[in-house]
């Protein structure tokens, strides 16, 4: 019978424990035992009882609670506070609860024994409600109650057999030693599955994580995972279990700002992509995002602000300034904002709530202002690994996001605190440029993947109106922003104004010379009218006078009696016509 | 054989008078070697250094398994000294005599 199995994979049994299915392939063995274990407050016990109570609850598989450490009381109090009602399943047969306690100043030790005695009561729990899983929490303690070590480790051996015997599906606790996992050894009888916790404070902030030590017979992610422990139980947050695999969106999101659009190629970013937005203090980065969110909330979208500088007011305040009204949006239910200190918990855990409110609100854009100080909750490589998952999973589902990274001054402006520019699409550099005495706003694209943009300087200027781009002066004159890019185009108008000018004195100095020079010509004609006239009646005086000589002479001859010159004429010159002919 | 020691056991509770000052209840689970092995060996005690002001109760864990919580028994066998408080417990096939009157209080340790 037992061989007729033989080709099937190993069965597991889900925890319902959020993340640790994922990295386990699917659970523990079905079946057998596997131990947990950590050092002390690590989260061995919970994540022994919550692999219980979804059973009970989920998977409809009963579960029996053997604890050394904590009375029934005393339990149900812990998981009420988590939010799971231990009575409340213990009255309806889905949990057994059994506290064993060990006095040892009550024992007396006298010859042989044995612990059938544990058996006899582990088994009458389990069957009394038909229990699918057991937890023991920490069947160490066993080793303070018993003097006889090789009496309790042959019982220990056999309890493992015995659970496996059982059928059920156990989770054992164990207490961390300090060479080896557990304090006595207790990971050489189970030889399925061991998961170890931890519970590391790094520059007082406390980070778990989890780690498959071993899994017998299955693959499982060997990573240290961290995890965190809330109001809702235990989740643990795969690092890579999200791939590259995410689907591309070409639709495109404005950016809120109309020329940095038209720079980006007219359409603004792609949706689903990741902006960073790095720029030394007080360059407007907060503001970039502000406009980014106005204009989706003014689409109809989902805005979510993950905020770890200013309050939720002081940001509508701020932005209510540049002449952004954040307020209306948040009052709609489409802005939501999430403030929190990143000191106030570790970064996974800042990874989770995050999760989980993208999760509950489902925004279209999520804006991190500023990822950088969350390095102060973690070290560069923590928060590049949980920014990568981050963006993995915005990514994954689509989610624009928008983040601003606060540079330190003197650093190199294109280069992140936390390096995570390559996980990046679209990068925007806001910068100081100084000159002429003040300091003005820069803004460059340094990259944005698969879109074609703009490689110009703009001047970003914050007006009451919001955010506007505008050229920057380039020429002679080198770079000019500001008051030096007014006062150089005031210099230029006013040098303009006079080159029109000039140009105006010269076309009325032609008109005036030319009018000039028609009056002269017109001035000659007079002139020579006058003279032709004056000519004219002398030629006219002169012909008259001729006239009057001849005729004068005539009258003269013949008062004389001469010849008749001119009838002689006229008749030799008859004669001669006449002789002629 | 298991309702043979109960009978066993309650005669010899009869036996003794109804006020014992020493009430002892001997969990066992089944007719192991340790367990008749340690119900003799109480036997013997009580009748050299209990005789008449003691009672014996025998409970078998494979009979009666809801009984191991109220006690707290996870070894077996297991003496029990309900009275006079406080509660004491001998664990083991009470093999070793001196121990036993030391687990019971009847002898200084």
């Amino acid at each position: 019978m037992a061989t007729k199995k033989k080709t099937e994979a190993l069965a597991k049994c889900p925890t319902g424990i959020k993340g640790l299915d994922q990295i386990t392939g699917g659970g523990l063995p079905q079946g057998r035992p596997t131990l947990v274990c950590g050092g002390t407050g690590c989260g061995k016990t919970l994540l022994a009882m919550e692999f219980l109570i979804r059973g009970a609850t989920e998977f409809g598989e009963p579960g029996v609670y053997m604890s050394f450490e904590e009375k029934s009381e005393e339990l149900a109090k812990n998981f009420a506070s988590l939010g799971f009602d231990l009575d409340d399943l213990a009255a309806r047969k889905k949990i057994a609860l059994d506290y064993v306690h060990i006095e040892r100043s009550e024992i007396e030790e006298t010859g042989e024994y044995d612990l059938a005695g544990l058996f006899i009561r582990l088994g009458h729990a389990i069957d009394s409600i038909r229990a699918k899983r057991v937890a023991i929490d920490t069947v160490e303690a066993l080793f303070s109650g018993f003097a006889n070590e090789v009496i309790l480790r042959a019982e220990l051996r056999r309890l493992f057999g015995f659970l496996k015997s059982k059928g059920v599906t156990a989770v054992i606790t164990g207490e961390q030693g300090e060479k080896s996992l557990t304090r006595f050894g207790l990971e050489e009888y189970v030889a399925d599955c061991v998961i170890f916790l931890s519970h590391k404070v790094d520059q007082q902030i406390a980070t778990r994580r989890l780690r498959i030590v071993k899994y017998r017979g299955s693959a499982h992610g060997t990573n240290e995972y961290p995890f965190l422990i809330d109001e809702q139980g235990f989740s643990v947050i795969p690092i890579s279990s999200i791939g590259l695999d995410h689907s591309a969106s070409v639709e495109r999101v404005f950016t809120g700002i109309p020329r940095l659009d038209t720079m980006l190629g007219g359409k603004g970013y792609f949706r689903g992509s990741s902006i960073l937005v790095t720029g030394t203090a007080g360059t407007g980065k907060s503001s970039m995002a502000a406009h980014f969110i106005d204009a989706a909330c003014r689409r109809g979208e989902r805005c979510l602000y993950f905020a770890f500088e200013e309050s939720r007011n002081q940001i509508i305040r701020n932005m209510r300034s540049i002449g952004i009204n954040l307020e209306q949006w948040v009052n709609k239910g489409l802005l939501e904002f999430r403030n929190s200190r990143p000191t106030l918990y570790g970064l996974e855990m800042h990874l989770v709530t995050m999760h989980k409110a993208i999760e509950s609100f489902k925004p279209a854009i999520v804006v991190v202002d500023p990822i950088s100080n969350l390095v102060a909750a973690a070290s560069d490589m923590e928060v590049k690994s949980m920014l990568s998952r981050l963006i993995d999973f915005l990514k994954m589902k689509g989610i624009t996001a928008f983040c601003t990274d606060l540079t330190a001054v003197g650093g190199s402006l294109e280069r992140t605190d936390v390096g995570i520019s390559s996980l990046m699409d679209t990068w925007l550099l806001l910068q100081f440029i100084e000159g002429s005495g003040e300091r003005n706003r820069g803004l460059y694209i340094l990259k944005s993947r698969g879109m074609e943009h703009s490689n110009q300087v703009r001047e970003f200027r914050l007006t009451d109106n919001g955010a506007q781009l505008q050229d920057v002066y380039v020429g002679s004159g080198g770079v000019l922003t500001g008051a030096g890019r007014v006062a150089q185009e005031a210099r230029e108008r006013a040098e303009a104004l006079e080159r029109s000018q000039d140009i105006e004195r010269k076309q009325r100095d032609i008109e005036r010379k030319k009018a000039v020079i028609e009056a002269q010509i017109a001035a000659l004609r007079t002139e020579f009218e006058a003279e032709k006239d004056e000519l004219e009646r002398s030629i006219a005086r002169e012909r008259l006078h001729q006239k009057v000589l001849a005729e004068e002479t005539q009258a003269l001859a013949q008062s004389r009696k001469a010849d008749d010159l001119s009838s002689k004429k006229v008749s030799t010159a008859k004669g001669g016509k006449g002789a002629r002919k | 054989m298991t309702s043979e020691t109960k009978s066993k056991t309650s005669r010899s509770s009869k036996m003794v008078p109804a006020e014992a000052q020493y009430q002892l209840r001997l969990y066992v689970a089944g007719q192991t070697p340790k367990c008749i092995a340690a119900f003799d060996n109480l036997k013997r005690i009580c009748a050299e250094h209990l005789e008449g002001i003691c009672s014996i109760e025998v409970i078998d864990l494979l009979v009666n398994p809801q009984l191991a919580k109220g006690d707290q028994i996870l070894a077996v066998p297991t003496l029990v000294r309900k009275l006079p408080e406080p509660i004491k417990k001998i664990i083991g096939d009470l093999s070793n005599e001196e121990r036993v009157l030391v687990g019971l209080d009847l002898k200084p340790r």
